[in-house]
Parts: structure tokens; C-alpha cells; sequence
């Protein structure tokens, strides 16, 4: 072993005194404890995924190959390659009824994650308030925090399923409000928002002169019905930060491909952020999400199909083993309640994976409201999702029995 | 050509994914009643839409290896049958294991399977060729199967997604 005489000799000072306070002290995702749980144990079904089963479709995949091979590996413009910035703008108007300027109205980043980090950095000033609908995804709190603004969260409920509404949201409101971050269809509760849904939060949002992230990674992940894009509904379009990906419904997490649109001064901003820290999106991950424009959405919808029939496979298999579980319409996630069992979210997921091998996250990982829940993701095979379902129930009879 | 309604549709590709699929199971994928599976499949197996449920096998995983050729075939029609007729003198054999009317170069596609080349090259000259109407016939022995009706058969891709992410 090789002992750093540096270390030895700053033991008195400890390496963490020199980090940024507020980075410091982030608390570790809560996520992060149920990885380490969980991997590396055998036999383990895990319903803990938040990516798609799918691997990305072949032709997809041939096309990112073919342009390896021509030698296209050079920077793109930092905004990306304007052929898909054309195709991203052609499929939002397509189907979401949004209309973006491919010239200066659209960013291809680093997945979805990039454009919020771009967002909040471009529009924070320190003390600004961000308002965050809970439960939701991981990381709004803590980018919100790193950026200097104040994190807000705004509890949603199973009994409305985990929708917004404006009285909630209002009663969060400050004069120091600025930005709602909205993430519908969301992970992790599965709740969508229509379009009577949206006009009371617009009302709201013009009403205090609020800017909106809308995270609209899930959107063609919308059962039941069409998504509704929160840019869509009167008046919201300037106010409006629109941010998606191709890692939901093209089957392409790993490949890190995200845009974000919005007004052109906004665009703008976020544009200079980009361009200083990481230039362009990678430009074989550009190739490979213009080819899935081009002639993915067939696959898409195919695996869309498949999603839906999995989604009524566990809601179905909650409600036989006796887990109340609201009906999700969107995403791939279930958000059943375990409070009839008496633990609490973080046990059970503990005592599920090690008793009964089945991997969830606990609600409560996911901000205010998610005590009593768990999250399970149903993109994994039917065969998986049967026999995690089994050992949910037999899991859960063992508990009756105990009590 | 029947239509099929939409229900059926959905039920043949589920069983096409997994045949052992009980008919519950597939009324919840669905989202329709049991009964509803139950009917429409019912009515597939009358129609013979459904012809079978079999297993798809890697015969070459097992010891007893076998061998199969791909036989093109050239004929002469008959008068006012075409194909029809010479199509079942040939696929009765049992050792015919599918035969397809082509358009091309040939006419019938004929799959064979024999234990040893031996057995396939004597029914080409003793059963296949000797037919009046078989003008000629080319074998080409299938070396290995990477894919069967869509199924590949020793997939790679494996799944390779961390167990728990958000």
C-alpha cells in the first residue's frame, strides 16, 4: 500500500473543510442506499429501475455505427446539429401542438438533467424560490440548491393522484416565487395532468408572474389519453421552459440526448451556459436521435403498447394482493401505498429486498408525500413483474401473520 | 382473408411473444374480461388462425444433432391444379419440415431435416427428384441458425441496467 505522506501530514485538517458549504452539505440521494443494498445479491427482481427495459432500437443504434464509420466525430454547433434541432421542432408540433423556431428556440443537451441544470442556472438569482411539486424526481431539489435558490416543495396527494392543483400551489407562494418546476407525466407517482387540469395552475402561474420548467421527459409515456404539454395551454408558451429527451420514449437513457425550448432571450441565456460548459451534445448521440425522429416512431409506439400492458399487469397485481394503488397514467411507474402494512416506507423497501428479493424505492426518496409509498418501476419482462408480484403477496402475508 | 378485430390482435401477439400465457394473464395485459380472451381464442383455434402452440427449439444445443437443407425447386405445373398438387406429394413427407411457393428463380422452397447429410441427399434423389414434374432441384445445407422466426437464438444483448436508479 502506498501511504500518501501529504494525507498524513493535513489529518488535522480534513479534506472536506476545503468543499463548497452548500455542495457539502447535500444530503446523499435516497436512492443511493437501496443501490448499494441491492447489488451484487443474487436472485434479486428489482422493480427499481427508472430506465426502460428496451434495449435502443437496432436501426437506431446501426445508424449511430454508420456515422462512426464516415468519420463524422468533429463538435457540432452548441446548439446541435441544426437538421435535428429541424426534426425535434417538426415532432413537438407533431404531436404536442407546440411550435418551436429550430433557429434560436431549441438546445439539444446532455439528457433531460443538462436542461433543468441550464434552466435554473440561467434564471436563479440566490434567495429565489423554487416551487417543486413532491413527490418528484431526484434531483430538482438539490440543482435548485447548488444554484443558490431555495427549494420549495409543494405536496401532492394520492386521493387528487398526485396531481397539482392551484390551491395547493398557491399556498406555497411568496413574493420571492419565481420558478415552478413541473414534471407530468411524473416520476414517481405516474400522474398526468389534462388539459382542464392545467388552466387553474396557468391561472396561478400568470397570476404571480411565475417562470415554468416542464420536464416532459415522460410525455409519450401517456396512457389513456394525450399528453397535454404544459406549453400548450393559453398563454403559457413564454412562460413556459419546455424539457425533453429521447431516454424515455426511444429507449436511449445511455445515450445522455436531451433538448430544451423556449423563448429565444431565454434560449439565449442558457446557450452561453452550455456553449462554456460542455460545448455541444455528443454528435454521435445527435446522429442517433435524429435517425430515431426519422423512423422511430413505430418502435416507439410498439414499446408505448407494451408499457401499457405491463402498467395493468401490476396495478391489477397490487389491488390481488391487497396494496391499495392508485391507477397511474403515465410514465412506467406504480405508486402503491404500503401504510396498511405499519411500516414505514423506508422499512418495508429494507424488509422487502432482503426477505422477499424484491427491490423498490421508498416513497419517501422522493421529497414530501412519499412516506407510505413505493416506488416500482414495471419496465422489466411480464414473467419478472409476475414473480416479483408473487413475493410482494407472499411477503405481505408473512407480515399479517407477524402482527 | 378474415378480419380480425382488434382484441384478436392483441391476443396472437401476446401468444406470439409467450404461448404458455393463461388467458387471465392476458385479459389484464389487455385490459378486458377474461371470458372476452377466452372467446377470441376460441374462435382463433376454430378458424385454425391459431394452427398450433409449440416450442421453439435450438436443436443444436442438444447432443443430437441434425442436419437441414433448404431445397429450391424447379416444376412444371399441372394442368389446372398449378402447384397445389405437387406442393402435397412433397410436403407429406414427414421429413419435409415447411414448403413455400416462390416467386424468382425457382418455384418451391422445401425444408428438409435428416439425421446425417447421407439421409437428406438420398430423399432428394430418391424421393424428391424422381417426381415427374421436378425439373431440378438445388440443396443448400443450413450450416447454423442464428435466427428463427424471430427469435434470435443465442442472444447477446443482456440487460445490463443498474438495479435501482431514479
Amino acid at each position: 500500500m502506498i501511504v500518501n505522506e501529504d494525507t498524513k501530514q493535513q489529518q488535522v485538517k480534513s479534506m472536506n473543510s476545503y468543499l463548497a458549504p452548500l455542495v457539502r452539505d447535500i444530503p446523499p440521494s435516497g436512492i443511493r442506499k437501496f443501490f448499494d443494498l441491492a447489488n451484487g445479491s443474487k436472485d434479486i427482481i428489482t422493480l427499481g429501475v427508472g430506465e426502460p427495459d428496451f434495449t435502443t432500437p437496432w436501426h437506431v443504434r446501426e445508424a449511430c455505427v454508420y456515422s462512426l464509420e464516415r468519420g463524422v466525430t468533429a463538435y457540432t454547433s452548441n446548439a446541435g446539429m441544426i437538421e435535428l434541432r429541424e426534426a425535434i421542432s417538426q415532432y413537438l408540433y407533431d404531436g404536442f401542438h407546440v411550435g418551436y423556431d429550430p433557429q434560436n428556440q431549441i438546445i439539444v443537451t446532455v439528457g433531460g438533467s443538462e436542461a433543468i441544470d441550464l434552466a435554473l442556472r440561467a434564471l436563479i438569482v440566490p434567495g429565489d424560490e423554487i416551487l417543486i411539486p413532491e413527490p418528484c424526481y431526484v434531483s430538482y431539489s438539490p440543482i435548485t440548491s447548488i444554484g443558490g435558490g431555495v427549494p420549495v416543495g409543494i405536496e401532492t396527494y394520492a386521493k387528487d393522484d398526485f396531481k397539482l392543483t392551484a390551491e395547493a400551489l398557491e399556498a406555497q407562494i411568496t413574493p420571492n416565487s419565481k420558478v415552478l418546476i413541473l414534471c407530468y407525466p411524473s416520476n414517481p407517482t405516474g400522474a398526468t395532468m389534462t388539459y382542464e387540469d392545467w388552466l387553474p395552475i396557468a391561472k396561478v402561474v400568470e397570476k404571480h408572474d411565475l417562470i415554468v420548467i416542464s420536464d416532459e421527459i415522460y410525455a409519450e409515456l401517456t396512457y389513456n389519453q394525450k399528453h397535454v404539454s404544459f406549453a400548450s395551454i393559453p398563454g403559457m408558451m413564454d412562460r413556459t421552459i419546455l424539457v425533453s429527451g429521447f431516454s424515455k420514449a426511444f429507449a436511449m437513457t445511455g445515450w445522455r440526448m436531451g433538448y430544451v425550448c423556449a423563448h429565444p432571450d431565454i434560449i439565449a441565456a442558457m446557450l452561453k451556459i452550455h456553449q462554456y460548459t460542455v460545448m455541444c451534445a455528443p454528435v454521435m448521440g445527435q446522429v442517433a436521435a435524429l435517425e430515431a425522429l426519422k423512423n422511430g416512431m413505430e418502435e416507439k409506439d410498439r414499446m408505448v403498447e407494451s408499457y401499457n400492458q405491463r402498467r395493468r399487469l401490476i396495478v391489477q397485481g397490487f389491488h390481488d394482493i391487497g396494496l391499495e394503488c392508485h391507477e397511474p397514467q403515465g410514465a412506467f411507474y406504480a405508486f402503491p401505498s404500503i401504510v396498511s402494512t405499519g411500516l414505514s416506507s423506508d422499512e418495508f423497501a429494507q424488509r422487502l429486498l432482503l426477505e422477499a428479493k424484491v427491490a423498490a424505492v421508498p416513497g419517501t426518496a422522493f421529497g414530501a408525500g412519499g412516506e407510505g409509498f413505493l416506488r416500482c418501476s414495471y419496465a422489466t419482462s411480464v414473467a419478472q413483474l409476475t414473480e416479483a408480484l408473487d413475493r410482494m403477496g407472499e411477503f405481505l402475508n408473512k407480515l399479517k401473520r407477524e402482527s | 382473408m378474415k378480419e380480425l378485430t382488434e382484441l384478436k390482435l392483441k391476443v396472437l401477439d401476446l401468444l406470439n411473444e409467450d404461448a404458455r400465457r393463461s388467458p387471465l394473464l392476458l385479459a389484464t395485459l389487455i385490459g378486458v374480461e377474461e371470458e372476452a380472451v377466452k372467446e377470441a381464442i376460441a374462435e382463433l383455434e376454430a378458424d385454425h388462425v391459431i394452427v398450433k402452440y409449440a416450442a421453439v427449439v435450438n436443436w443444436s444445443k442438444i447432443e443430437e444433432e441434425t442436419v437441414t437443407a433448404l431445397i429450391e425447386v424447379q416444376i412444371t405445373p399441372e394442368r389446372g391444379r398449378g402447384f397445389e398438387g405437387i406442393a402435397e406429394r412433397i410436403y407429406l413427407y414427414p421429413q419435409v419440415k415447411s414448403v413455400y411457393l416462390m416467386s424468382g428463380a425457382y418455384d418451391l422452397l422445401v425444408e428438409v431435416e435428416g439425421r446425417n447429410l447421407r439421409e437428406v441427399a438420398n430423399f432428394v434423389s430418391e424421393k424428391l427428384s424422381p417426381i415427374d414434374s421436378v425439373l431440378s432441384t438445388k440443396t443448400n445445407f443450413i450450416l447454423k441458425k442464428y435466427k428463427q422466426d424471430g427469435i434470435i437464438f443465442e442472444d447477446r444483448e443482456e440487460d445490463n441496467r443498474l438495479m435501482v436508479s431514479p
